[in-house]
């Protein structure tokens, strides 16, 4: 058989990515493509208030309007038991309320009609009356004596207390400091703003009793057994499809109300019933993230070395504690809030609190809290810094974990596996010319010009987890993959993961590929079908290559074994004298004589060892011993308008060290989304309410995420620091940008403005925001 | 049936920006039914709406109109397409005036040699609404017709001194741009006119004109914008100001105490300054999610400044 050498794209080739034609030319199969023979459409009723009382619903307009078949409320799901579900962090959440609304914007009641508009109609006839009650939207006056109660179902706001370190050890350092500095820092509430808003398709099948939903969701495994211990429908009956996703960033891993409402709506109907958000409702509705208010404090000796911090939280989790958090983690991993920094003690407190505002708390890339944690770090160190005179770059440099110290036990108890911290800032000082810049800057300020620099040098921490600490509600958080080579040498790899845009389906290819020498176009990766993929807790918080990707290394590794086996019998060697090339067996010192990966392959088809099972395939489990720690060193260089405060950001030098790397361009792609989104959160982004819950922001035409023009130019480059203890060496980098740039853009505008005697500005940083600051300081034009 | 009064009334009572005010209420994206009709010509257009009017509403570039739709704040029982009426789209210039046509797109006003040479206020604003795809869409008459204090045409208009041709069953009559504006989504035309052009008079020699805008992230409505227009006499004297100023207030705003502060000298940077000054104690700026009240005040003069620097460069020859 004279075949041509296939071309094999192993790891670190910058190939395009697979999946990419049929999303650039609109093949792409998201939910709301999903169109059933008759099928329904379901719409909600929403509150328009954020706390009251529910005392009257009137449906009757509404199920009189043509095409209006249903009007699903709360107290029809409290006849079925579903007027409430479980959430991820062992709280419960309205489905949709009984007596009480708990937010503006929350449901209220399902209208089931035969096509979209139809719906929205009914939606407008349903007439509810309320009784507004009091209402609490910030999360330190909820946790006050006296404040309004959220829940009906609670006496109290408090949602939880979690602490980390060392109290005692970090008092101590504080006596023994030369300079303390402190500052409170706001973490704006955000929107994760994916291209795809919430929805499903739910479909029950009542001749075999099966449920199937194809749904926005970033985790499917965990939703179908949720799903089956709530409604007591049996595991193999209930299939849950994660098609395509627009986007996901933290958003999709959550369960929504419209999801279990679709689910009874198709149950009692016998149709289909599809549910999809406006944008105006998913933005209203859907979990946000961040509303962290946080009190920073270092303390460190005269010559800049840092001997303790402490950072005390007040967290905002809307009116369910629904975060899609690891369970015994509250605050996510707040406590990698050392950071990159060698300090003898560091204590950390959070207390969670309920208000009148939607669920949710992790979303938008922040690696469970980790935006929150490298925020209030790379903040406080630039204070330190400008307190005492020092250039942040050389304060940083006294202060990383050195090379030599990994791995690393931080002052919170985690064990860093790598990092070369200096390596990172140094290429990026390098490359930016940071001399050049501090010496344009001091003429610039003598002639009244604002121009900052900023550093941010943050560590990550992703890959959860270790089955021992990390878990979703018990399920424990290993990732899996499976392959199956078929006898023509091509293969098929299933994840228990599921690419929100990742790009899985290229890289994991791409893993295989590096494993067994097959060619990437040989092998389809497929996700988010839980009737065929293996169990796996999905994707979020960059764990898909530091697990899944670690499982389809093994998975191959085990192919690889049996494979041997059969090259041993074919070339009638022993196993031991074989040597493995990438994609061929031969035997030690005659390479002219192999069998290549596809020869194997057919003959676990058709000339298999006959002590050996037929086939090849395999399944791995895979559990992490550690997390991973990416990290980096990120630079901005502003320029402000003394006229409007507007902030331009003249360069941005992103500087990233994950690991070996799989695919340079998905990487590069990865990390200049992160960027982007770091600059909306820093300088346009933020829900706010007013005193009486009314969300002010829930469109695209008040909530502002950046676009192209206003993006600056990024420059990247990298270190690479391999993990020593993931297969092939690789950490997450899905949200290193988000972690690691909102501290460099604020650094960067204080940094500016430092000269006259500003310390911190709270995001967004918005033209006006910085306005009144030049204002106030006397140098506004 | 919303009838158009009553939808003007609700919004006027919310000010400016406006949308959001009311949508954070009605979270609905889906319109309620309508009627469509598209008339051929002009005249069938206006017969329509002689009889329907009250019930009507006319359609140009949608842009406003179908996001008043999907959250409800309007239902008409009609939608009268305008954009199939064959000759409603031109810029030239005749008889002292450069006429535009109501359908006219912002790509077109922006792509315009015309424009650009000579009424650089119009392609400065036109080519920084919103994004290209709402310039490809979006039409003269229509930006103008909504009278949303925070479009920027309705400013530029004001400083140009243009003047809108409404066309009714009995005729045409010509509106003044300071007459046109009434308030928050409210104009001087009625319910069953159309706007058919919109007139600037041409320029002489040594004017320059330019729209500065503020806005928080491209394809936003402006925080504040300045539209500045200034004819100077062969010594460099100012003869004729025009200045209009856009979220500003309810309305688009023309500062007169501005204008005549400059008529008659030489503006140097102390009059700019002065006259900026003015311009900002006109403005009825309020605070929102775009800034505080005050900034945006702020913002008017340093525009205002900054707007008619560009203008005099321009006047002077500048580009
Ligand atoms: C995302 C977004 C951003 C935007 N940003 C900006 C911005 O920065 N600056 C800005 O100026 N605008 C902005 N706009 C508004 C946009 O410019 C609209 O196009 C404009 O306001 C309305 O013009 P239109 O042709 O689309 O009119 P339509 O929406 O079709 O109509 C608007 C109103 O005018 C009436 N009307 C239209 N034409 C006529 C006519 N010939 N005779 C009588 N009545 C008529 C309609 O009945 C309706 O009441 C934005 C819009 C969007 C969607």
């Amino acid at each position: 058989m004279a075949v041509e050498a296939p071309v094999i794209h192993e790891m670190g080739h910058a190939i395009k990515r697979k999946e990419d034609p049929r999303f650039i030319q609109g093949h792409g199969n998201y939910v709301d493509d999903i169109k059933l023979p008759g099928m329904l459409h379901l719409d909600f009723v929403r509150s328009t208030y954020a706390h009251a009382k529910i005392t009257r619903i009137n449906a009757e307009k509404a199920l009189a309007h043509p095409g209006v078949l249903a009007v699903v409320t709360g107290k029809d799901l409290e006849a079925a038991g579903l007027a409430w579900m479980p959430t991820l962090m062992n709280d419960k959440q309205m489905v949709l309320p009984t007596d009480t609304v708990v937010y503006q914007g929350q449901e209220v009641a399902g209208v089931v009609a035969e096509d979209r508009y139809a719906a929205a109609d009914g939606v407008a006839l349903v007439e509810v009356e309320y009784e507004s009650l009091p209402v609490v939207v910030d999360p330190r006056k909820a946790l006050e004596p006296g404040a309004p109660v959220v829940r009906p179902d609670k006496n109290t706001n408090a949602v939880f207390h979690w602490e980390a370190g060392d109290k005692q050890a970090v008092d101590k350092t504080f006596k023994e400091a030369d300079v303390v500095v402190k500052q409170d820092l706001y973490y704006p509430r955000i929107h994760v703003s994916y291209m795809e808003t919430i929805g499903c398709v739910a479909q029950f099948d009542s001749i075999a009793g099966k449920l199937t939903m194809w749904m926005t969701t970033q985790a499917p495994h965990a939703v179908r057994t949720v799903a089956s211990l709530v409604t007591h429908i049996p595991e193999n009956k209930i299939r849950i499809v994660s098609p395509d996703i627009g986007g996901g960033f933290g958003g999709k891993v959550y369960v929504y109300p419209g999801y279990v409402v679709a689910a009874v709506a198709s149950i009692k109907t016998g149709r289909p019933v599809k549910y999809i958000n406006d944008r105006s409702e998913d933005h209203q509705s859907t979990a946000f993230g961040r509303d962290w208010y946080m009190t920073a404090e270092l303390a460190a000796k005269r010559d800049g070395r840092i001997l303790g911090l402490r950072i005390n939280t007040t967290s905002d989790h809307g009116a369910f504690f629904g975060d899609a958090n690891p369970s015994k983690f509250p605050a996510g991993l707040f406590s990698i809030c050392t950071g990159s920094y060698d300090m003898k003690a560091a204590y950390a407190e959070v207390n969670g609190a309920h208000t009148n505002k939607p669920p949710g708390g992790i979303t938008y890339r922040c690696s469970f809290r980790v935006t929150e944690a490298a925020y209030a770090i790379e903040r406080i160190v630039d204070i330190l810094a400008h307190k005492l005179n020092m250039d942040p770059a050389e304060l940083r440099k006294k202060n990383f974990v050195p090379a030599d110290k990994f791995p690393y036990k931080s002052a919170l108890g985690w064990s860093y596996d790598s990092g070369n911290y200096q390596a990172a800032m140094d290429k990026a000082l390098k490359k930016i010319g940071y001399a050049e810049l501090r010496k344009e800057q001091e003429e610039k300020r003598k002639r009244g010009e604002l121009m900052g620099i900023g550093i941010s040098s943050f560590t990550e921490i992703v890959g959860a987890g270790p089955a021992n600490t990390f878990d979703i509600l018990g399920l424990k958080m290993f990732d899996s993959c499976e392959i199956r080579i078929h006898p023509t040498g091509t293969a098929i790899a299933r994840f228990g993961t599921k690419s929100q845009g990742q790009g899985h389906e290229t890289t994991y290819a791409q893993i295989i590929s590096e494993e067994l020498g097959l060619p990437v176009d040989a092998i389809t990766v497929e996700e988010g079908d839980t009737d065929t993929a293996p169990y796996g807790l999905g994707t979020y918080a960059s764990r898909s290559t530091p697990t899944a990707g670690a499982a389809a290394a093994m998975a191959s590794r085990k192919i690889q074994a049996k494979a041997k086996k059969i090259a041993a019998y074919l070339l009638e060697a022993r196993e031991e004298d074989l040597v493995w090339e990438r994609g061929k067996f031969f035997v030690k010192g005659s390479p002219d004589k192999a069998k290549t990966i596809q020869d194997i392959a057919f003959a676990a088809y058709t000339n298999h060892p006959p002590d050996l099972e037929a086939g090849l395939e395999a399944v791995h489990y895979y559990n992490p011993p550690n997390m991973t720690f990416p990290f980096g060193t990120y630079v901005c260089v502003v320029d402000i308008d003394r006229g409007t405060g507007e902030v331009k950001v003249r360069r941005f030098l992103a500087v990233d060290d994950c690991g070996n790397i799989i695919n340079p361009l998905i990487v590069e792609g990865q990390i200049h989304g992160a960027l982007a989104m770091g600059f909306g959160t820093a300088f346009m982004e933020e829900i706010k309410y007013d005193s009486d819950g009314n969300q002010l922001g829930g469109n695209f035409m008040d909530y502002l995420i950046p676009t192209a023009v206003e993006t600056p130019r990024w420059e990247t480059d990298k270190t690479v620091t391999p993990s020593p203890h993931h297969p092939f060496g690789a950490k997450g980098v899905g949200e290193s940008a988000t972690v690691g740039s909102p501290a460099a853009y604020v650094n960067a505008v204080v940094d500016a403005l430092s000269h006259l005697g500003v310390t911190h500005v709270d995001m967004p940083l918005h033209p006006w925001r910085v306005w009144q600051i030049l204002k106030d300081k006397g140098v506004a034009l | 049936m919303i009838s158009k009064e009553s939808i003007i009334a609700s919004l006027n009572n919310v000010g400016p920006n406006t949308l959001y005010e009311l949508s954070k209420r009605l979270i609905l994206l889906i319109p309620a039914s309508f009627d469509y009709v598209a008339p051929r010509t002009l005249d069938e257009g206006v017969k329509f709406l002689e009889k329907q009017g009250d019930d009507a509403k006319v359609l140009a570039g949608g842009h406003s109109l179908i996001p008043l739709l999907r959250f409800r704040l309007a239902s008409p029982k009609y939608l009268v397409d305008i954009n199939r009426i064959v000759g409603l789209e031109y810029i030239r210039e005749s008889d002292g005036y450069l006429h535009i046509g109501s359908l006219t797109r912002y790509a077109d006003v922006e792509a315009s040699q015309l424009i650009q040479s000579k009424y650089q206020v119009l392609s400065d604003a036109a080519g920084h609404i919103a994004d290209p795809l709402v310039r490809n869409m979006g039409t003269v008459g229509g930006n103008i017709c909504h009278s949303d204090p925070a479009n920027d045409l309705p400013a530029t208009m004001l400083a140009l001194g243009a003047s809108m041709v409404a066309l009714g069953s009995s005729g045409e009559r010509v509106i003044p741009a300071e007459q046109f504006f009434v308030d928050t989504f409210q104009t001087a035309l009625k319910l069953t006119e159309l706007l058919k052009e919109i007139r600037v008079p041409v320029p002489s020699a040594h004017t320059g004109s330019a729209y500065m805008k503020l806005e928080r992230r491209v394809g936003d409505f402006p925080i504040v914008g300045v539209a500045a227009q200034v004819k100077l006499n062969a010594q460099g004297i100012c003869e004729n100001v025009g200045l209009g100023l856009t979220a500003a207030g309810p309305k688009a705003l023309k500062p007169k105490g501005a204008e005549a502060s400059l008529r008659g000298k030489k503006p140097g940077e102390k009059e700019i300054r002065e006259a900026a000054n003015l311009a900002a104690q006109d403005a009825q700026p309020v605070s929102d999610l775009r800034g505080p009240a005050e900034y945006k005040r702020e913002m008017i003069r340093v525009l205002t400044v900054r707007a008619l620097q560009r203008a005099l460069e321009r006047a002077r020859g500048g580009t």
